[in-house]
């Protein structure tokens, strides 16, 4: 079944669940299957595999309760991450664990765009295609999204190393 | 060490941005010279790759169940339970046809171009790291006579290096390195003031194996690959696509 191991990767890290992420890969192929005449042939195929996924993830009750808004502009709320010290925390423990765990801990617009990015390997207009927008804003979140990452590691690493 | 791009928000981005592949060329100039020239930003750059490929590793956690896999493949297959109608399969049968033969499409160029993708990245990464190195090379030496020797016993094969005499390439020296669990001979050039790496592998490798030859630009630098007599060559380096094709060139004409 092509890209299941994908689809199915990303949904479950979208739902944190099993059971939910087997559903919402069910899903996923039988909306492609009833729409496949919405797609359009030239365009690109993996990202509408995706945002369909996507669509029917934040259609369901997790998806409502957990994709919370975030705002676009601001660095508020974020942990600084101002020095390499996160990162050498990485090269130190080459803990999988603990970028696992702090990929888990990010709100879902922000782990979901690292996903796309680093693990799919999408290109910025692939993620644009896929979440819906601007290029600008798949840029700033994505910059975003690993400054929150680096905050996250020093935070769940509890203040071991200096920071 | 301070650089007055380190606290910029939009030189953040730009270099994730260049490490993402994504700036245009005249941009990725201007990021690489600025790297070449500024430690600290290096250093910044290095651990960004290191945040990358972490990421990347820990992102592939899952895997669907068999179970699931076969009960998806069940459902798309499945027929209407109504009987359908001549029109519905008219429409039906071909989309179904067209949507697998796209997917089987997909997956075979993300996983062509992923692996294509995992080892260009991996040699940027080598070539990277050995210049960042406080020794680049473990032989030191501008004479190919003595570079190739040095490589009798470390690695499962031999090769031959070109004369250089009347280019503007030299030869600064070797270390052996690994791509994919294999070794593998890593060379250094310079051109001007421009490092070039060149590495052989044996093409055996599943990673090696399935890339074709010839011309690419992956992660903002110039990389030609090739193979001969059952090795596979790379040149990659931040110089002009031109450069590396005529270090390639001598490469291939050596005796």
């Amino acid at each position: 079944m092509p890209l299941f191991d994908q689809l199915y990767n990303f949904a479950r890290w979208l739902t944190q669940d099993t059971t939910e992420a087997e559903d919402l890969v069910q899903e996923t192929y039988a909306k492609a299957l009833r729409g496949f005449s919405s797609f359009q042939l030239g365009t690109n195929f993996r990202a509408w595999m995706y945002r369909i996924l996507r669509n029917s993830f934040l259609s369901s009750r997790t998806g409502l309760k957990t994709m919370v808004a975030i705002d676009e502009e601001t660095d508020e709320n974020l942990l600084p991450a101002e020095n390499a010290t996160p990162e050498s925390i990485l090269i130190a423990q080459a803990n999988r664990q603990a970028v696992q765990q702090a990929l888990a801990d990010l709100p879902v617009p922000f782990r979901e765009i690292l996903l796309l990015c680093e693990v799919e390997e999408m290109s910025y207009q692939e993620i644009s295609e896929t979440l819906a927008i601007p290029i600008g804003t798949v840029m700033s979140r994505l910059s975003r999204a690993r400054k929150a990452l680096r905050g996250q590691l020093s935070k769940n690493d509890g203040g071991q190393h200096d920071l | 060490m301070t650089c007055e791009h380190a606290a910029s928000k939009e030189w953040s981005g730009k270099i994730d941005a260049y490490l993402d592949g994504e700036l245009e060329t005249t941009e990725a100039g201007v990021v690489a010279t600025h790297l070449r020239e500024c430690a600290a930003c290096t250093a910044d750059a290095l651990g960004r790759v290191q945040m990358k490929r972490s990421v990347q590793m820990a992102g592939k956690r899952y895997a669907g169940s068999a179970a699931l896999r076969e009960k998806i493949a069940k459902s798309v297959a499945a027929k209407p339970r109504r009987k359908a109608s001549w029109v519905w399969r008219l429409v039906a049968v071909p989309a179904v046809s067209l949507l697998m033969l796209s997917v089987a499409v997909t997956l075979y160029v993300n996983r062509e171009s992923g692996r294509r993708q995992r080892v260009y990245s991996e040699l940027a990464d080598l070539h990277v790291s050995a210049l960042a190195s406080a020794t680049p090379v473990d032989v030191i030496s501008t004479d190919r006579h003595t570079v190739k020797p040095w490589f009798q016993g470390k690695i499962p094969f031999s090769f031959n290096l070109p004369e250089l005499q009347g280019t503007e390439f030299t030869l600064l020296g070797g270390r052996v390195t690994y791509l994919a669990q294999t070794p593998g001979a890593h060379l250094i050039y310079q051109v001007r003031k421009h490092e070039v790496s060149v590495f052989i592998f044996q093409d055996r490798g599943e990673e090696t194996a399935s890339l074709t030859s010839g011309p690419v630009h992956a992660m903002s630098f110039n990389v030609e690959n090739w193979t001969r007599d059952g090795l596979r060559y790379f040149v990659i380096g931040d110089v002009s696509a031109d450069d590396i094709q005529a270090l390639s060139k001598l490469l291939r004409n050596a005796r």
